[in-house]
């Protein structure tokens, strides 16, 4: 296995109390795998992703409990400086605005260049070329020309090819993609997505896509994990879950989705808000907004339950999973 | 690029004659320049008439603002009342303050740069309060108690320095003064530096600096420094015209024969001629470091280059 995160717990401690944003969190991505993380603002699965990179605002996060396993190795046993030479290198992150995410004083050159003189060695001349090579590879076009430009002067679908290019540089094993089509015009949405899936299969890297899209998911994920107030909700193979969720909350999120043979008909909405952080409510997190709650999903915090119908290799922490299947 | 530059050299035009315009109406204002001549004195109605006319004093004021911007332009900056060329007391006094200017600009940028630097990485640590009531201290206290507290235990008791800068004013004796000058500014300069680089540090960008694997130092000085110097930058700058035409009370304290010195001697003696070219320079001065301001800005942000 590539990544491992087992029993991830990270927690925010500011002055009015302590939210926790993750808690006990468990997936895994093999080489050549995409996973997709799907969840609304606030439930964590972005926290998730910077624990793994190891970019998390310390204090006033705080990783309190978990595992984040990396090619056989726990990363948080690792020290600052052993850390720092994983990130960029063997993992890289994509994340969701490229203008404000890449430096607005720096040539796009010297931005995608320093990840060769850092972490190679490599001279600035050969760290040019190798800049221009991975715009070229990422279609942008007149790549020579253009190395010197800097981030305002491109546009958004480029920029975030940047972004790409800047996370694919050295090659790493695993890509963690933060909702990287977001703030992209939806027709330069699936030119990105398309690109990002393509190289990840010629490199075989692991990819841990971040995103609340459920129809970009569909088309480039093998697996999903829900993530509901800081926990894995569901977790199964794309196919089974777009045709029978077993979690009422996953349900929810495909009954959002506007369809075409439902025109006229008013959007479905999770009634409700996502839970306080700071106040998770008892039981399941999920029960003041569920339409199947009972009264023991306001106490029993629900265990991730093997689905053994519809499928494989997949999990429903709902303790009614099987009406949700059937229902 | 050089389109910008043209434009705000043009720019330039209607303000410095708007200043200097400024200034020589309100020089008008201080009093009969001829009465100055004559010292304590009442002076005699005929001689005064004539010195008007010889002085084209008698002539609108327009005109004689025309006259003297004519001059000017020509190098002449007129004669101060004790025959002295306005242009030579300008050639003592402008290397001996600029002198000192160097020394409290480097002051300003070392010292108040890196403070700023620490705090804002440090924020709400003990030292980033510490620091930034030190700031508050300086910034509250006036120039002249701290200069005058500094020559005393530094000149006097301490006997460290000379308390009076010697008339050449090299380097080293500055070194004092230049401290005091800069005070306040430093301390602005470390208030301005800590939130720009606290308002930085959370920024998306330094995130991806970070998620790139970059060393620590690298992060902060290419990415978040260079980002949080734009501002820090525009204040030095205009600072600059400050420092040197408010070095008056600095000046005075350590017995500088400088920019300052000459300008309050100029207005204590009514010598128009002198207060008149000295600020007429400064305006000059204050023009030229807010275009170099405008130009560094271009070289430190693209977007405004491009623009």
């Amino acid at each position: 296995m590539l990544l491992e995160v087992r029993d991830l717990h990270v927690e925010f401690r500011t002055r009015d109390g302590v939210a926790k944003a993750v808690n006990g969190v468990s997936y895994s991505v093999d080489e050549g795998e995409t996973l997709a993380v799907l969840g609304e603002s606030g439930s964590g699965k972005s926290v998730t992703a910077q624990a793994i990179m190891g970019i998390l605002d310390t204090p006033p996060g705080k990783i309190t409990a978990g595992e984040i396993l990396f090619q056989g190795e726990d990363l948080l046993k690792f020290k600052e400086e052993e850390r720092r030479k994983v990130r960029g290198a063997q993992m890289a992150m994509i994340f969701q605005d490229a203008l404000s995410s890449l430096n607005p004083v720096l040539s796009v050159g010297a931005q995608l260049g320093e990840m060769f003189t850092v972490h190679q060695g490599m001279s600035r001349k050969a760290a040019k070329a190798k800049a221009i090579e991975l715009m070229e590879r990422v279609r942008i076009p007149a790549a020579a020309a253009r190395v010197g430009d800097y981030p305002h002067q491109f546009s958004g679908g480029m920029r975030q090819r940047i972004m790409i290019a800047m996370a694919l540089a050295l090659e790493p094993d695993l890509i963690i993609a933060d909702e990287p089509t977001t703030a992209l015009d939806v027709t330069v949405q699936a030119q990105v997505m398309d690109l990002l899936a393509e190289l990840q299969r010629e490199l075989n890297m692991g990819l841990i896509l971040i995103t609340h899209d459920l129809g970009v998911v569909a088309d480039v994920a093998d697996r999903i994990a829900v993530m509901y107030a800081g926990r894995i909700v569901e977790s199964a193979p794309v196919h089974d879950i777009y045709k029978a969720p077993a979690h009422p909350y996953t349900k929810g999120l495909l009954e959002s989705i506007p369809r075409l043979d439902q025109k006229g008909k008013e959007l479905y909405a999770i009634k409700g808000l996502p839970p306080n952080l700071m106040h998770i409510p008892p039981g399941c997190a999920f029960n003041p907004r569920c339409p199947l709650a009972q009264d023991v999903c306001r106490t029993d915090v629900p265990p991730l339950y093997e689905v053994t119908e519809a499928g494989t290799d997949r999990v429903s922490a709902c303790h009614f999973w099987r009406e949700c299947l059937h229902g | 690029m050089g389109r910008y530059v043209i434009r705000r050299l043009l720019q330039m035009i209607p303000v410095f004659f708007g200043a200097t315009l400024l200034i020589f109406l309100m020089v008008n204002v201080m009093g009969d320049p001829i009465a100055g001549l004559c010292g304590d004195r009442q002076c005699d109605p005929a001689t005064a008439t004539q010195l008007r006319k010889e002085f084209g004093l008698d002539k609108p004021l327009w005109q004689q603002y025309v006259t003297y911007m004519g001059n000017v332009f020509t190098g002449d900056f007129g004669t101060a009342f004790n025959g002295q060329e306005v242009t030579e007391l300008m050639a003592s006094a402008f290397p001996v303050t600029i002198r000192l200017t160097i020394v409290a600009i480097l002051f300003e940028i070392v010292i108040g740069i890196a403070l700023g630097v620490v705090t804002g990485l440090r924020r709400g640590r003990p030292v980033d309060t510490g620091v930034l009531l030190a700031t508050l201290v300086v910034i509250s206290v006036p120039t002249f108690v701290t200069g005058l507290l500094l020559q005393l235990l530094l000149g006097v008791e301490w006997g460290w320095i000379s308390p009076s800068v010697s008339p050449e004013a090299p380097f080293d004796e500055l070194i004092v003064p230049g401290l005091v000058l800069a005070s306040v500014s430093l301390a602005y300069v470390t208030r301005l530096t800590r939130t720009s680089i606290a308002e930085n540090r959370r920024a998306d960008y330094v995130r991806t600096a970070v998620a790139k694997g970059l060393p620590r130092h690298r992060v902060i000085t290419r990415h978040l420094l260079r980002n949080s110097l734009i501002p820090v930058v525009t204040f030095i700058g205009t600072d600059i015209g400050a420092l040197m035409g408010g070095a008056i009370v600095t000046e005075r304290i350590f017995n500088i024969h400088g920019v300052g010195f000459q300008l309050y001697q100029g207005i204590l003696r009514q010598n128009t001629q002198t207060v008149v070219g000295f600020v007429t320079v400064l305006v000059l001065v204050f023009l030229v470091a807010n275009l170099l301001v405008d130009l560094l800005y271009a070289v430190l942000d693209p977007r405004i280059r491009y623009a």
